[in-house]
């Protein structure tokens, strides 16, 4: 139908898209993790020397593992938010539906670094938080752990994530055809049955990629612990940033950017598996 | 109580009435979608909700499942207010329009789904699944899921489900809608089977009045939130009450006429009519109009000129178009080959049944 010229002149933009700006990219990430460097000069030399120092300085593997702790939880509980809010939306609200659907979507709109910042304000020793408590006579003096820890980059992290769980949800529950409601219900079951018989399985393909979404995020972000995260609350992209800037060594940067993306990777064949699985059509 | 009360209630009770719609209404803000039905569905009958798009016939069966409230009314059955129970709390289960099958559940779970919420210990649920898979046939695809299934299989497996709880009244919304037509045909007449079989009361809803007239024992013509009639399908075709009801219930031919001196007149049709004199409309079948074949016509019977304009040949029928001084009339005659020019027709005056506007 098409010819052969207007074929490949369709695809050529967005082949040298992913080519130039996806495929290098890795490749050169790639190769300089086979790399090293040597008072100051990157030194073209393969060797696995990078990944040895990754998986024997424990440093890198606590920092790994506390990232995942906080992706993990972030997930969790973006979707103790984000479910029942997709759930509410999409059955009960009725009239109020566009309109809160808006005011989902609204933070969207907002800068991250904005709410970033309105966290650290929130949160800080001086912060509106713990001004509150302290008038409210619950605490004597600022309750440190509020910003600068795990706790502080989750909470960011959960903001800011929310609302890419809760769509993907929203959007299964509203392709749930209501007559499957009605006809459990026909047959003797009470809203909470036919929610755990019928809308939470038929939902399973939305709350696998809204969790998704949240965990391969969180796992990336480097802002966050940035802003709110202080020393305990550093993350594994803050390493890879310090990497390749202030501690100019490239190779081991990349080596832990090609395990993230490994991790990823894994991550999302894994839950494209599961959806796939879990979906009736 | 009062030898009166207990009468009636003796009365209702021994005539089988198994659902009563009591000056039912419904809107749906300003829209008034049904305004003050009252129907009786008698025990182990097949009734059929017949109407157009829009006449509220969804509405009524929806009322009765549990899915909308009425906005005013009663509905009881056996002796049981029904309106104000939840759905799942009725022993009413239905069939809905597009089968609403379980996509997640194989066909043995989607049929298991009334008996497992409701806790039947395992080995009932085994025994009462196999039985309802065996009663539509449908045993060699209990494992497979409902994506995999036909039109027709989906249906059974519907069927079976909405009767595995042992329902008091079967609810069927347009059940047969989305099927090509042979084997709507075949399920027509597999449902009727089923129904006399198992002995429960149909409360079945559709737009298509050959469906109806074939299924029932009776119909209720729903038009625009109203009971237009409600009879059984033979005496809704012979004696329709109203001209609406005349021509949606079949073919028909409609003679907007007067009554003068015992005869009706309607152009240059004339045949004998009581009544008072004045306006009226009367609906004559085409299959009451035949071709003249006597010399004398007998007491009570018209006897018109007409030329022929068209004529469809239908198999074991042909469907006439003929113009009788302006009029066009609708006959139907057996098969007899092709016919031209004017002919001479009769019909018998009882055939021409009064109806309203």
């Amino acid at each position: 139908m098409y010819s052969r010229a207007y074929k490949t002149l369709v695809s050529l933009p967005p082949l040298l898209w992913v080519g130039l700006f996806l495929l290098l990219p890795y490749a050169l990430v790639f190769a300089h993790s086979f790399w090293a460097v040597h008072d100051g000069v990157l030194l073209h030399r393969w060797n696995f020397e990078n990944y040895v120092t990754l998986f024997s300085k424990p440093v890198y593997i606590e920092v790994l593992l506390r990232t995942m702790r906080i992706a993990a939880s972030v997930t969790l509980c973006s979707l103790l938010l984000g479910y029942p809010l997709a759930y509410y939306l999409s059955f009960h609200a009725e009239a109020r539906k566009e309109l809160l659907y808006q005011l989902v979507i609204v933070p969207l709109w907002v800068s991250y670094l904005v709410r970033g910042y309105a966290w650290k304000t929130i949160l800080g020793s001086e912060g509106v938080l713990n001004a509150f408590l302290q008038y409210l006579h619950l605490t004597h003096e600022p309750v440190a752990f509020l910003l600068y820890s795990p706790f502080a980059v989750v909470l960011m992290l959960t903001h800011i994530y929310t609302p890419f769980v809760f769509l993907p949800i929203y959007a299964a529950l509203e392709h749930i055809p209501r007559s499957l409601v009605e006809a459990s219900a026909d047959l003797g079951a009470g809203s909470v049955q036919t929610f755990l018989r019928v809308i939470l399985p038929l939902s399973i393909p939305g709350l696998l990629a809204g969790a998704t979404f949240a965990f391969v995020l969180s796992l990336g972000d480097f802002l966050a612990p940035l802003l709110v995260g202080g020393a305990s609350g550093t993350m594994i992209a803050n390493i890879v940033q310090s990497l390749f800037g202030a501690a100019y060594d490239w190779p081991l940067g990349a080596a832990i950017s090609v395990c993230i993306l490994i991790i990823t990777i894994s991550l999302l064949f894994l839950s494209e598996r599961l959806e796939k699985r879990w979906s009736f059509k | 109580m009062s030898s009166a009360a207990n009468a009636i209630e003796t009365a209702a009770s021994t005539s089988g009435v198994l659902l009563e719609v009591r000056g039912v209404a419904k809107s749906f803000g300003a829209r008034n979608v049904l305004g003050n039905i009252s129907l009786n569905i008698a025990q182990g009958e097949f009734l059929t909700l017949l109407g157009e798009s829009g006449s509220g016939k969804t509405t009524l069966l929806r009322l009765v499942a549990g899915f909308e409230e009425p906005t005013a009314g009663e509905i009881w059955m056996s002796g049981q207010r029904l309106d104000v129970l939840p759905p799942y709390k009725r022993r009413v289960n239905t069939v809905f329009q597009h089968y609403a099958l379980f996509p997640h559940l194989t066909v043995r779970e989607n049929v298991a789904y009334g008996l497992r919420v409701k806790k039947t210990s395992r080995a009932q649920i085994g025994g009462r699944v196999d039985e309802a898979l065996r009663t539509v046939k449908m045993q060699e695809f209990a494992d497979s899921r409902p994506s995999k299934l036909s039109g027709g299989q989906q249906q059974r497996v519907a069927l079976a489900r909405a009767l595995i709880n042992r329902p008091l009244l079967l609810l069927l919304d347009e059940p047969l809608s989305a099927l090509d037509a042979n084997l709507r045909k075949q399920m027509q007449s597999e449902l009727k089977a089923l129904q006399r079989e198992i002995g429960i009361t149909f409360l079945f809803v559709t737009h298509d009045q050959e469906e109806a007239m074939v299924l029932s024992d009776r119909i209720a013509l729903l038009r625009d939130g109203a009971l237009e009639q409600v009879a059984s399908p033979r005496e809704i075709y012979a004696h329709p009450a109203t001209a609406y009801t005349a021509q949606f219930i079949g073919q028909t031919n409609l003679l907007r006429g007067e009554i003068l001196d015992g005869m009706a007149r309607c152009g240059a049709l004339e045949w004998p009519a009581d009544g008072p004199r004045g306006a009226a409309l009367f609906s004559l079948r085409p299959e009451a109009i035949r071709l003249a074949s006597e010399a004398v016509v007998p007491p009570g019977t018209a006897r018109f000129r007409a030329a022929l304009q068209q004529q469809f040949f239908s198999g074991a029928s042909e469907l006439l178009e003929v113009n009788c001084g302006g009029q066009l009339l609708r006959v139907r005659i057996s098969a007899r080959g092709p016919l031209s020019g004017e002919h001479e027709f009769v019909f018998s005056a009882t055939d021409a049944i009064r109806v309203q506007e």
